[in-house]
């Protein structure tokens, strides 16, 4: 077997893993059940989409930083 | 000799093929990984009214966005939003003239849900009179481990168009012939979801930004010392053309006993032009009564001056890239927030099963650390004006419903 197919077979191994992680383990340790205080409205990053997309726009056209914040803009409006 | 040399040559492989023991675990992973977690917005509209006051600049203008699932597993988003800009602000006073103008953007965008995994894919259109600016934006959300993580990649990719806008012989505004500059923006985004406990979860977000092309403001001018009047001279910005950046953020939410919510935000950014930037946010979110709910935050916001960037240079063509903008100039700054959602109900409306009015006001400070007012130079002298500062005052009222 060469390196490259040892190396396919244990990329593949490892991918498979990774999925199938998702599917079998680990058990959830906080059930469906006991996410009422997570369903609630005000546990939410991006309650108000509008709201939170206009003042990250304001910030952005104002400061140098910019990103991680998922919003998407375009345009300038700064001057 | 040659049929030997030949024959000595080193022996190419052959293309590798796949094992069926790896086949097999590829094609299951493919298989099973839409299998998992995902969910579609809400189907709602919003109507806002937005107001932004500061450094002798208005901006104010209406935003609508309406998103409707259409079936079990497609959802679509359009939108659109406006600026209509009066501005007078220091940078203009010293190198441009007062203007008004519009900013108007559209956008559109769509939610696939497949088995869990969630799809989207999005547009943005955005145009005024000196600047049009096309953006595409795609992401993948899976969910795993029980719906308890959420891992979202993205992909971003925006096209400008930068003009300059000059008065012609009759005094109309219009474009600059001779001038037409364009910049590239791509952005890679990385994000993941944890639910941490029944009343704590974590977001970690990671962006890298690339940016190519006229990147610089061509109203804005740097200045430099110069003997006579006011000390100083003024000249065109030149900036890199290419610019990378990074992004990383924390973000925790954590619902409290008496059924509120405390947020606590952190993000790091540095790019290639030598900005270091941190952003530190606090939120605090809580019902009164049944109908009413409240947030009240807290935002400050620190960054360290880009490479070539100076107040006042000590000459004509003193370094390759030079600029004066103030959003690379070093500051801090502040943000005080409060906001007051009601919930209401619309007679004759069944269909719809919520409805809220919200305010929301803002109050920013920005302390610039080596951004100079220039237009007390002749009374303090070049490079001893005071430094500058800008309050603003920023408002939303907008209404919700959701059907």
């Amino acid at each position: 077997m060469s390196t490259v197919q040892r190396l396919t077979r244990v990329m593949s191994a490892a991918l498979a893993l990774a999925v199938l992680a998702g599917c079998a383990a680990p058990t959830p340790w906080v059930k469906p059940y006991e996410r009422e205080h997570l369903a609630d409205p005000i546990m939410s990053f991006n309650r108000d989409p509008v709201a939170n997309s206009y003042v990250d726009h304001v910030f952005e056209t104002r400061e140098g930083a910019h990103g991680a914040t998922g919003a998407v803009g375009g345009g300038c409006g700064c001057n | 000799m040659q049929l030997s040399g030949a024959a000595r040559a080193p022996r190419v492989p052959a293309a590798p093929t796949l094992s069926p023991f790896a086949r097999t675990l590829l094609a299951l992973a493919v298989i099973t990984a839409p299998a998992l977690g995902g969910v579609l917005p809400e189907d709602r509209a919003d109507v806002m009214w937005h107001y932004y006051n500061g450094g002798d600049i208005t901006v104010e203008g209406p935003e609508v966005l309406v998103r409707k699932k259409v079936g079990d597993s497609l959802s679509f988003t359009a939108g659109y939003y406006e600026d209509m800009i009066s501005s007078a602000s220091i940078d203009v006073k010293l190198s441009a003239s007062p203007y008004h103008e519009v900013r108007k953007q559209e956008n559109g965008g769509i939610d696939y849900l497949h088995g869990n995994t969630t799809y989207s894919a999005g547009y943005i259109h955005s145009r005024e009179p000196d600047y049009i600016a096309d953006t595409t934006y795609y992401s993948i959300s899976q969910s795993m481990f029980g719906d308890l993580t959420t891992v979202t990649m993205g992909y971003r990719r925006g096209w400008d168009q930068i003009f300059r806008d000059i008065k012609d012989p009759d005094g109309q505004i219009v474009n600059d012939p001779t001038f037409h500059q364009r910049a590239d923006h791509r952005g890679y985004s990385l994000s993941l979801s944890q639910i941490l406990t029944r009343n704590a979860i974590i977001n970690l977000n990671y962006e890298l930004l690339t940016d190519q092309g006229y990147l610089a403001n061509p109203y804005r001018k740097i200045r430099y010392l110069s003997p006579g009047g006011l000390g100083f001279t003024l000249a065109d910005q030149v900036y890199p053309n290419t610019r990378t950046s990074n992004a990383a953020s924390i973000q925790w939410k954590y619902y409290l006993p008496w059924k509120a919510a405390l947020t606590a935000q952190y993000r790091f950014f540095h790019d290639t032009w030598d900005i270091t930037a941190n952003t530190v946010e606090l939120d605090y979110t809580f019902p009164i009564y049944k109908r009413w709910l409240f947030d009240t935050s807290v935002r400050y916001y620190q960054q360290t001056h880009a490479s070539f960037y100076s107040d006042l240079f000590p000459r004509a063509d003193y370094q390759n890239f030079m600029a004066r903008d103030r959003e690379l100039a070093a500051f801090h700054s502040y943000d005080v927030g409060a906001g007051a959602s009601y919930q209401f109900h619309v007679p004759g409306a069944p269909w719809i099963s919520k409805s809220t009015a919200n305010i929301r006001y803002d109050h920013l400070l920005i302390d610039y650390s080596d951004f100079r007012d220039a237009l007390l130079a002749a009374e303090y002298g070049a490079g001893n004006e005071p430094l500058y500062r800008l309050n603003a005052n920023i408002m939303e009222i907008f209404v919700s419903i959701w059907y």
